[in-house]
């Protein structure tokens, strides 16, 4: 049931060589192909709604579940709603990849809703990375929106990447963390050709001593686009902090938009952002070492969105 | 076996139409095995020297031979992979780049001692390794990440562009003996920008530079002597500013 193209999108978005015993679920060209829960996992379909709901027994440990979404069939115009539950004290790694392989003239398109509910005490490393592939002239369309709940003490360590060849992407966060919670968003983007990325996050502290994070580093080539904005509410005595860093290079294009809102006299919030091309110092420094010029920018590139 | 004949360099001038001569007709030969110093004042031509060297900076007049060939043409990587090295006076900075990515892209071969390098220029691998080379370091960790990435260089000419700057008093002793001791185990053509008389002292060849040329070139007991009496009366305040140079000598 999975062909070469599957195994190497599965790879790609969720390091994944085979199938894994655990909890998992595999979504191919628009439905449901593998599903398996483990002991403290339940993954099942959800009712009524493409997509699935996952829940995490109240303190489990050191458990890795994986919930990856590929598009091989080109025209593919796919729509999930997840609900994802993670049980107080529970401390796990969630891993929600989307590949797109389109070597055909209609556009391939995943949308998804990810409801995550961080439960008092819990903790979740969620990873997401979306790929596009396929010599195709039809889109590579990704617009994923994660809708993030942490309760009291709950920690979110959220990890959203696109590699690169997603033709357009919107994507949309936003969060409510409660008392002494906390979320940490690192956000990678790379496009080039004349790809467009819009990100969009919300994030508000309401409770108490809530902390939020958010680091954002994109990489924009040739003629494409990207726009960034992150707002972050303090509600409480919270204490928030947004960075943007991007590397324009070619004719692109990028908007940064950090906004931090203090509603309450004890917020702390700060914000950073900045746009530059790659640094002459830097090439010049790793063609002292031996790399050519292209070898030198890619190590940039790369390193810059680890 | 590194001939610089006849270097100038013009620059252009920041906000300007003109050119400035950092570099005036100058001309040298290092040789394998020797341990040269370059000092001299400020804005004399010294890392312009280095540049020059490494290919960052192309000569406006003059050529350059490396091992019988001429290299004036040739790119900073090509004079890499000949193996011309250079430890910068003030190492950029990569955001996302580990001290690991960099001293991995340094090794001149798979297996070298990584941890070990660090270890030379007094750096705990088990705190820095993972570290990203961003604006978090001082300048003095900055350098010793600098030479360490030298460490695991294979080089046929080195060159160290002030490696005491921004460096403790402690560490600076180390990174001398570091530098020394891969000078004496490799027996590459080492050459130190620096203003410290304790390297100065090492070398078995000071070169005083000042204002684009060479205006000395000998032993440390030939040109020590000089440079000492003319900070001696730079500091008397018998002359000083822009005639320091032409009334000292």
């Amino acid at each position: 049931m999975l062909n070469a193209v599957d195994k190497g999108l599965l790879e790609t978005v969720a390091d994944l060589y085979k199938i894994p015993s655990g909890a998992f679920s595999l979504r191919k060209n628009g439905s449901g192909l593998f599903i398996n829960s483990s002991e403290n996992v339940t993954v099942k379909a959800k009712e009524g709604q493409p997509g699935i709901d996952v829940i995490v027994k109240p303190g489990t440990k050191n458990e890795s579940i994986h919930i990856p979404v590929i598009i091989s069939q080109s025209g593919i115009k796919d729509m999930v709603y997840n609900t994802i539950e993670i049980g107080e004290g529970a401390d796990v790694v969630l891993v929600a990849g989307c590949g797109i392989h389109n070597s055909g003239s209609e556009a391939s398109q995943h949308d998804g809703v990810h409801n995550i509910i961080i439960k008092k005490g819990a903790r979740l490393r969620y990873i997401e990375k979306h790929y596009g592939e396929g010599n195709g002239s039809g889109g590579k369309i990704l617009n994923p929106q994660t809708v993030v709940e942490i309760h009291e003490g709950g920690i979110g360590e959220f990890e959203m990447v696109q590699i690169g060849g997603v033709d357009s992407t919107h994507r949309v966060t936003e969060a409510k963390l409660g008392k002494r919670a906390k979320l940490v968003i690192k956000e990678r983007l790379m496009t080039h050709g004349e790809q467009e990325a819009f990100s969009d996050i919300k994030i508000e502290l309401n409770g108490e001593e809530a902390l939020a994070d958010v680091i954002s580093r994109s990489v924009a080539k040739h003629t494409s686009s990207q726009v960034f904005r992150a707002q972050v509410i303090a509600r409480s005595a919270g204490r928030g902090h947004v960075e943007c860093d991007s590397i324009i290079m070619d004719s692109a294009k990028i908007s940064s938009i950090p906004e931090i809102r203090a509603e309450h006299p004890e917020a702390e919030l700060t914000h950073e952002a900045a746009i530059g091309k790659i640094s002459g110092e830097q090439i010049i420094k790793l063609m002292s070492l031996g790399l050519s010029e292209e070898e030198a920018v890619k190590v940039v590139i790369e390193g810059f969105l680890r | 076996m590194l001939e610089l004949n006849n270097i100038s360099i013009d620059l252009n001038v920041q906000n300007g139409n003109g050119k400035t001569r950092i570099l005036n007709n100058l001309s040298f030969k290092f040789e394998q095995g020797k341990f040269y110093c370059i000092t001299g004042p400020n804005g004399g031509g010294k890392t312009s020297i280095a540049k020059v060297i490494m290919g960052i900076y192309k000569p406006t007049e003059g050529r350059i031979f490396f091992e019988n060939e001429d290299i004036t043409e040739k790119n900073i990587t090509e004079r890499a992979r000949l193996g011309i090295c250079y430890a910068f006076q003030i190492p950029p900075r990569f955001k996302g780049l580990r001290v690991k990515d960099l001293l991995k892209i340094s090794a001149a071969k798979e297996n070298m001692g990584l941890r070990n390098s660090l270890k030379s220029v007094g750096l705990c691998p088990e705190e820095y390794m993972d570290r990203e080379v961003d604006e978090s370091f001082s300048g003095g960790e900055m350098k010793r990440i600098e030479i360490a990435t030298m460490l695991l260089r294979n080089p046929k000419v080195i060159i160290y562009d002030e490696p005491e700057a921004g460096v403790d008093l402690w560490s600076f002793h180390k990174l001398v003996n570091v530098i020394k001791q891969k000078h004496e185990r490799e027996k590459a053509a080492t050459i130190v920008i620096t203003h410290q008389e304790r390297i100065l002292a090492l070398a078995d060849e000071i070169i005083l530079v000042s204002e684009g040329q060479i205006k000395q070139a000998g032993t440390p007991e030939a040109i020590l002597p000089g440079i000492k009496k003319d900070i001696e009366c730079e500091l008397s305040g018998i002359c000083g500013g822009d005639d320091y140079a032409e009334c000292c000598r």
